[in-house]
Parts: C-alpha cells; structure tokens; sequence
C-alpha cells in the first residue's frame, strides 16, 4: 500500500527545497516571473506582508481563487499561509491541493494559545520560529519545515539574524551538554525531551531550517546562508522592489553562490531601488509580528 | 573514485552521505573546471526550473554535455532525472535543461506534494524484491528509443532507467537512506571507460 503524507515524505519535499528561494506572490504574472527567475517554490498570497503592515486590519487566508489561479500557472510547489491555530483554514489549504501550508505569524493569530495539530494533516507545514525551544515546539506539533520568523515586511533582516543566531546558539549549547542535563534543558527550552536528545545526538534541527522576514537583497540573502540557513522565504523584498525580475534571479543566483563574494559583487549591480525599510526598533509594540505565536 | 553532485540546489547533503557510507568522498560541483576531475556525476533531487535556470547561467550546461558525450557516467534522482531528459510530456513551460538522454519524462505526474507517496516496490537487477520507493511529486519515463534499459517500473510506468552510462530515477533512494542504488551507480563508474587516462586512481 503506498503510505500518503508519512513524515518522510512531508519533510522529504523540504529536502528538495534546500538551496532554494520561496517567493512572495499576490498575482498569477507575480508567480510566473518567480518561476522563471528561478525560485523553488511560491507563496500565494492576497497581499505581501509590507501591504499587511500598512493596510492593518485582519490578516487572513487567501481568496482561495487566487491560490487555485496561482496554481494554474506554476509548476514548482506552492504554498499558503493559514493563520495561527486556524485549523479550518489548513483543512481549506489542503483540500485545494497546495503543496505546503504555513502557519503564519504575518496573518492575523486565530488562537492565543494552540497551534495547529499538524500531525493530522497530508500536506506538510513550515512554521516561524525566534530561537530553538520554539522551533522544536512546532516540530513537535508536526511541522516539517521550520524558518525563522525575522520580522516581515520591514525590508530589514536584522531579526531574522536575530533568530537564526539564537537557534544555533541553542544547537551548539545542546552539542556540548552531558547527557543528564538533556531534560533540565528541555523544560528550559520549553521543548519535547525526544527531539532535545535528538538534536543533542545529531548536532542539527531535524527538519530543513530556512530564512525568513526582512529579506532584501542578494548580500541579504547570501548573509543568511552563510549563517547556516538551509534556504531563504523572500515576501515583500521582491515586489516592492523598482525590478522584480531582475531583483529575484538575483536573489535566486546569491543562494547559489553564496560563499562567492565575487560572483556575489557582479549579482548585485544594478538591481534599482530595494524595498523601502523599516527599523525595527522604532516600531511599535503592538505592530511587531514576530512575537505572535509562542 | 571522484563522484561530484551538482550542488545549485536540492538534497545534496542527503546523497553526500550515503556516499560517505559507502567511503566515496563527495565533490560538491557549482563550476564547470570542477567537471574535469570527477569520474562521475550525480544529479540531486531539488527544482528543475531553478537548477536548470542556474545551469544554463553558468555555462554548466554546455560543461556536463559534453562529459555526457565523452561517456561521463551520470545519475539524475529526480530532478535530475527531469534535466536529464530530452523530451517533456505536456509540460505546460518552456524550461532549459540538459538534454542528454533518450527518454520522455512527466513532471509531476503522480500530482502535487498532497500525492507524494512511500511504497516498497521491486527492482530486478538489484536484486532487490522491496526496494524503498520515495515519490515526492515525482516524474515517470518513457523510453525514446531502443538504446534506453527499463530497470524497474511502478505502477507499470519506469521509473529507473539506464542508458548506457547514464541513470535515471524517478524516486529518492538518498531520502530513504537506502544505499543499493548508490552502490549500483558507483560499479556502472568502475565498470566505465571514463575518463580513460586518468583512470580511477585516487
């Protein structure tokens, strides 16, 4: 009997996805010029995450219509974001086919307290993650996917630094802890003891780890790899930006070469106007996205 | 023995192990003078239209044909397999590839991620009667001449196909960390002519 939506095979796509920039996309044309460009994978959306911050109000999931179009059109994966604990919208998500679902801080949380049971699910899920404890609280409920949550939408990856800084930290403090202080930590972290112990054996996540929030640029990007991520989400970077095509094959060129400063120089010429950023330190608290979710 | 694996984008690391297990060290190759030092070449799971994107960029492409031509022993897993390919079957997009074997292949052809499916099934010439299948949005073969060797379908459709010294899969055994097939690749390099004056000496 062929067994559907097993955790290798949920994680197995993530695999595939590694070394691979996944695009933001509000429109078919967006798709298509992401495809084209290189990208491993879309993110259909109703409006990226700086439209979001701007327009406030309540983020949901997409018009499914919007997705099913996207779909239409791409032939690399395809995902959408269902709110926080939203379990409906991700029962929504995959009843349409899509390839992977987020569970996302940038959409409005539908839950305080509960992500989604995401065991019970066929299509795997990547979740946002600040430090280590919460990237193995999400894996615990089921994600086979993580990414950091950086800060969406601000055109600044200070905080995506932030986070993945903070999920190696934690990596290496478990690499180097005798075996009897694996469970103090684990009820430090917040973590299941099982993937603690596991992390502590294999000296790395479980799951691919991408880069997430306030992506901007090909230096960006390559920033991240060299960090140690395993690929990059870019969300309003390429569309807010004066030439999205250009802006993402060079996204997508800086993720493969991203150990080459010189290869790195000649991707970055002449790319126009970044997105406009934002500091992070001057925004308020209750505009921050990234603190959603525990 | 020098494997490289084409390392753009896609599971690298997974085929980079099991190779490590079978004490053949992995050459990660994004550059074509890295070519000229490989005995033979691994293609990874990943996405077609990027790392074809990247290929045709970097001048990769025109490098790995013509190792291709020169005899090059080549294994592509799934993505790599698609590249491999010269002809699509109702691909819906224009997409650059390599080009250089004689088989069709569907994308996509089992359907999307919700689709993707583990399943034993057998491969004769391993020997082997449950050879762990992993399908991730995988692709089928059909043969496009008489020089291309069915070596194991599913479901009646090939999904491992040789041609001469070239190998396609259409599944992962590097995700199911199943070795066989990598030791397979590596006797189909020792049993090859290339590179002729360099030999396999390392």
């Amino acid at each position: 009997m062929a067994k559907e939506g097993t955790v290798l095979v949920k994680r197995g796509l993530a695999q595939m996805l590694k070394g691979g920039v996944i695009m933001d996309v509000t429109t078919p044309e967006q798709a298509k010029i992401a495809e084209d460009a290189g990208a491993v994978s879309v993110m259909a959306l109703e409006r990226v995450p700086a439209d979001i911050r701007k327009e406030g109000g309540v983020a949901r999931m997409a018009d499914p219509s919007i997705i099913q179009k996207i779909m239409e059109v791409v032939t690399i994966p395809v995902m959408a974001k269902c709110r926080i604990g939203h379990f409906v919208e991700a029962q929504i998500l995959e009843s349409l086919g899509i390839d992977f679902i987020d569970e996302s801080e940038v959409l409005t949380p539908a839950d305080e307290h509960f992500h989604v049971n995401k065991h019970l699910f066929k299509i795997p899920f990547v979740c946002g993650c600040r430090d280590l404890g919460e990237a193995l609280r999400r894996i615990g409920e089921g994600a086979a996917m993580i990414r950091t949550k950086g800060e969406a939408g601000t055109g600044n990856v200070v905080e995506a630094v932030r986070h993945i800084r903070a999920v190696q930290d934690g990596i290496k403090k478990l690499t180097v802890l005798p075996e009897e202080e694996w469970m103090t930590e684990a009820k430090n972290l917040g973590a299941p003891y099982e993937l603690v112990k596991q992390v502590a054996q294999e000296k790395r996540l479980p799951v691919v780890n991408f880069a997430a929030g306030g992506i901007a640029t090909p230096a960006d990007a390559a920033l991240m790899m060299q960090l140690g991520c395993d690929g990059v989400f870019v969300g309003s970077g390429i569309f807010k930006s004066s030439d999205p095509a250009k802006r993402a094959k060079a996204i997508v060129q800086a993720v493969a070469y991203y150990d080459n400063p010189k290869k790195l120089a000649e991707i970055s010429k002449g790319l126009g106007d970044s997105m406009p950023g934002l500091d992070v330190r001057k925004l308020p608290e209750e505009e921050l996205l990234a603190v959603r979710g525990w | 023995m020098k494997i490289g694996i084409v390392s753009f984008q896609g599971d690298v690391a997974e085929h980079a192990e099991i190779l490590k297990l079978l004490d053949v060290q992995p050459i990660k190759v994004k550059y074509p003078y890295e070519l000229e030092v490989l005995n033979g070449l691994i293609i990874p799971g990943g996405e077609s239209t990027t790392v074809g994107f990247l290929l045709k960029e970097s001048g990769m492409d025109k490098a790995i044909q013509k190792r291709a031509h020169e005899g090059m022993p080549i294994w592509g897993t799934c993505m790599g397999a698609i590249l491999m390919a010269k002809k699509f079957i109702d691909n819906p997009i224009e997409q650059p590839t390599l080009g250089i074997m004689n088989i069709k292949v569907k994308r996509n052809a089992y359907g999307t991620q919700r689709e993707s499916f583990e399943e034993e099934f057998p491969i004769p010439i391993l020997k082997c009667n449950s050879f762990p299948g992993v399908f991730i949005r995988a692709p089928w073969f059909e043969p496009d001449g008489t020089s291309v060797e069915v070596l194991a379908e599913y479901q009646g459709k090939p999904v491992l196909v040789k041609e001469g010294y070239m190998l396609a899969s259409s599944f992962h055994p590097e995700i199911a960390g199943e070795s066989f097939l990598h030791k397979y690749f590596l006797d189909m390099v020792r049993s090859s002519k290339y590179p002729g004056v360099r030999g396999l000496s390392n």
